[in-house]
């Protein structure tokens, strides 16, 4: 925390205060690294917003896409950002319990959610609208693609962050790595409700 | 709280309870989780109802999107415009720059260049 360490900080100008804490330094760094994420994101939301019409005499958005079950993969992925925020509040109250908890919650409902798109890819594939039949359906595969990559990446790290928290328990350190996990995770729900806007909802 | 008294930043994501892992931190998530659900289901409804007028549907859509990345930020990531949060908000507000050039400016060039170029019936008649 910023004030804990010195409380009698308050008065000082800004130039003799010293450098900012770790954590905060860390975190801010870990923000601007999942700002320009999201300003990767953008360049396919944007070719994405130019091609969707772009079929080629393929199929259309309104014909592939299924609400019911993306309502269900945003169900998942919320409830998964909820699960994360308690697996962060286990770590901060050093309760293994609470945060396994979390964590388990968050790993079952990111594979649920992994599980559903790919199942979605492999039959939008096998009914002729791969990612080579029309622009409209290379960038839509590029975008959720890219989304999808996102929280595979994420479950790998969840997974590689629950074995730090058993081998070195809940030193600063992890506690820093776990904050930028939790931070990852919510920024992935904030570009999910773009895709289902734009994509799954905006195609009718 | 003396952190909102020191004048540094506090990193993204750290909640006002954070030190106690308190019991406010769990509230806030609660209340991000029943907004955001809401707004989810309200998107998902005015999508496939037909009691919205038809031409309104992609706007209700994008203002029940926004609303919902708002509550993300404030209740799960926790950037909010407070004194400690001076560099995370300025950053997330140039981000925010950044997406909208790149996105509205893509669709206006584009949109513009569709207008403008000749359809191709008529580049195939005038090559006959």
């Amino acid at each position: 925390m910023s004030g804990g360490l010195n409380p009698t900080v308050g008065k000082t100008p800004l130039s003799e205060r010293g450098p900012a804490p770790v954590r905060t330094v860390v975190g801010f760094g870990f923000w601007l690294f999942l700002l320009s994420d999201i300003v990767m994101f953008a360049v396919f939301f944007a070719a994405y917003a130019v091609l969707s019409s772009s079929t080629a005499g393929g199929p259309s958005g309104r014909e592939l896409f299924d609400h019911d079950r993306v309502l269900l993969e945003t169900c998942c992925l919320l409830l998964s950002s909820f699960t994360c925020g308690l697996m962060l509040i286990g770590s901060k109250r050093e309760s293994r319990r609470l945060f396994y908890l979390g964590a388990l919650a968050t790993l079952a409902l990111g594979l649920g959610f992994v599980m559903i798109e790919g199942i979605e890819f492999s039959e939008m594939i096998a009914d002729g609208a791969a990612p080579t039949r029309s622009a409209f359906l290379s960038a839509f595969f590029t975008l959720v693609g890219a989304h999808g990559l996102h929280v595979t990446v994420g479950l790998a790290w969840l997974m590689l962050m629950a074995t730090q928290v058993e081998a070195m328990g809940f030193t600063s350190m992890v506690q820093r790595r776990l904050l930028c996990f939790s931070l990852f995770w919510h920024a992935l729900d904030i570009v999910w409700i773009g895709v289902f806007t734009i994509v799954y909802l905006g195609a009718g | 709280m003396d952190r909102h008294l020191d004048g540094n930043d506090g990193a993204p994501g750290g909640t006002p309870g954070e030190s106690h892992g308190g019991s406010s931190a769990l509230i806030s998530y609660l209340i991000g989780l029943g907004l955001s659900i809401l707004l989810t289901l309200a998107s998902f409804w005015a999508a496939s109802t037909g009691a919205v007028y038809g031409p309104g549907v992609p706007v209700l859509l994008a203002v029940l999107a926004v609303a919902q990345m708002g509550v993300h930020l404030v209740f799960f990531l926790h950037i909010s415009s407070a004194p400690d949060q001076v560099n995370n908000f300025l950053s997330l507000a140039f981000g925010i720059f950044v997406v909208a050039l790149i996105i509205f400016g893509s669709m206006i060039i584009m949109a513009n260049l569709n207008h403008m170029i000749m359809p191709m019936e008529q580049i195939i008649a005038r090559q006959r």
